[in-house]
């Protein structure tokens, strides 16, 4: 701030000062003359306004606010560059909020840090700090219940498209992930009836009573031989790969949904999962602790 | 002393005229200088102008009424900074037109919306269908963003008032390069691209700060 515009502040926030003081004086009792009269000469309907001076308690919280106001001009900012004596600015002030709360909380991540996430699982505290941090950083996606939504796993089951040891848990959420799954409908023959007949084979492959109807019994012999394509990443079997992130296709978990349309929209489009890397927004202490409240639901669903 | 007050109380006119005077303090003590400190008229260095896109899609927010129940503000307090990001400095709202603070939070602040872990495909997702992604969201859906095209009939117009009424620094070059791009790439754009692009910048300019 310039020496003008600080003087410029100053200036008015005196003057503004000295002329309520001024007006106080000013009006703080009536002339004798006025006083002297019984009335102010207006009645209404017999009733008369008498004159009297300003109530002395309205003067006094009056003359209070001034004093309040060189108070806090002289402890606080206000006054163009006088800083006041406290120093006080709002930077400090939510500098010094996140300092204590550092100190506060510090040594528990710290703590926390110190302990393995199978064990720290034990601690229903760092648990529960765990789901706040969750419920600010992840449960938009995962949701506040962590069971997902379609194209956001769910968390609170066993089944782990990149594995669901504490390490890997971290590593997920320190560095994120990208799933990628292409088109696949032209490596398959490109036809609307080989996507269908692909489809109803994965269908088949956690639901074996589908290959009961014949028609789906032929489907899925067509469609077996081009499984081999999908095999380089879900596994000859279906059982997919934690190291791609390639979801198991044998288990009840679908994650962009278990219709036969989902599943041909999957083989035409492809897919993409991304889950965002947290290393830049989260300390690892942090990542520690949620890592473990994330690893507690799956075991809590565990007999 | 006498009371020339009672001149003051029974002429309305001197009243008036008093009364104003007085009101004006307030505003020239905390408002003018404002007009001339660089704190609040010297952006960001890291800020950079809204491209074609994302001038489209703010004001789209503004039609959608999102500023209602947004604000774009971000308090220096902890829990708000443990939350949202970095809080926010009158630096980075200097080519804001009208800016869009907002008063009222019904949803988050969406002031480092930008910059926060969420893909662009949660975006599309959530103004489709917000329950779809958040169960217990009280946000209305926006489905007809993604079919109406974006129009792009008064972006030129737009873009120049910012660059000749407001400062903005585009120069010629970006003016071309953008209104290329309307020609080229965003041709096809829906107004979900424009708003979705408009929300993925903002806090672009205290990403470094946040981290």
């Amino acid at each position: 701030m310039s020496d003008f515009w600080s003087w410029f502040i100053i200036v008015i926030v005196v003057f503004n000062l000295l002329g309520c003081a001024g007006l106080l004086l000013w009006n703080k009792s009536i002339s004798p003359e006025e006083a002297a009269k019984e009335t102010t000469g207006h009645t209404f309907d017999g009733i008369v306004e008498r004159n009297s001076p300003l109530p002395r308690w309205w003067l006094g919280l009056f003359i209070g606010t001034l004093i309040f106001a060189c108070v806090y001009l002289a402890l606080y900012p206000g006054l163009g560059k006088f800083e006041g004596v406290l120093g006080w600015t709002s930077t400090n002030q939510y500098e010094s909020e996140v300092s204590l709360m550092e100190r506060k909380t510090g040594p528990l991540f710290d703590q926390y840090a110190q302990v393995p996430i199978e064990e720290l699982i034990q601690y229903p505290e760092a648990l529960a700090v765990g789901g706040r941090l969750f419920s600010n950083n992840c449960a938009i996606c995962h949701g506040s219940d962590a069971r997902g939504a379609k194209g956001y796993p769910n968390l609170t089951d066993d089944d782990w498209l990149y594995g669901g040891e504490p390490a890997q848990i971290v590593t997920s959420i320190t560095a994120g992930r990208n799933g990628m799954m292409p088109p696949m409908a032209a490596a398959i023959g490109g036809t609307d009836e080989a996507i269908r007949d692909m489809a109803i084979y994965v269908q088949s492959l956690s639901r074996p009573e589908v290959a009961k109807d014949a028609d789906k019994a032929a489907a899925i012999e067509r469609a077996k031989p081009k499984f081999m394509v999908c095999a380089a990443c879900h596994g000859p079997d279906g059982s997919g790969n934690q190291m791609l992130g390639a979801p198991n296709l044998t288990d009840t978990v679908w994650l962009y949904g278990p219709r036969i349309e989902d599943i041909e929209q999957t083989i035409r489009e492809g897919r993409s999962g991304n889950m965002p890397a947290h290393e830049s927004l989260l300390s690892e202490e942090r990542i520690h602790v949620i890592a473990s409240y994330v690893y507690s639901l799956s075991r809590a669903a565990q007999p | 002393m006498s009371n020339a007050h009672e001149r003051v109380e029974k002429n309305v006119g001197l009243m008036i005229v008093l009364t104003l005077i007085a009101v004006s303090f307030g505003g020239l003590a905390e408002i003018v200088p404002l007009f001339w400190q660089k704190a609040t008229t010297e952006p960001l260095e890291t800020l950079r102008p809204y491209t074609a896109l994302e001038m489209e899609g703010r004001d789209i927010y503004i039609r959608e009424g999102c500023h209602v129940c947004h604000t774009q503000m971000v308090r220096p307090l902890r829990a708000e900074t443990e939350r949202y990001g970095a809080y926010s400095v009158a630096g980075e709202d200097v080519w804001e037109h009208p800016f869009l603070w907002g008063s009222k939070r019904t949803g988050p602040d969406l002031a480092r919306v930008g910059i926060r872990p969420i893909t662009e495909q949660w975006h599309r997702e959530h103004l489709r269908d917000p329950r779809q992604v958040v169960p217990e969201s009280n946000m209305p859906a926006y489905p007809w963003l993604q079919e109406n095209p974006l129009s792009w009939k008064h972006t030129e117009r737009k873009l120049r008032l910012f660059k000749d009424t407001f400062g903005v620094p585009y120069s010629e070059e970006d003016l071309n390069q953008q209104l290329a791009k309307i020609e080229g790439e965003w041709a096809d754009a829906t107004e979900e691209d424009a708003l979705v692009a408009y929300l993925l910048s903002l806090g672009q300019e205290r990403k470094e700060i946040t981290q």
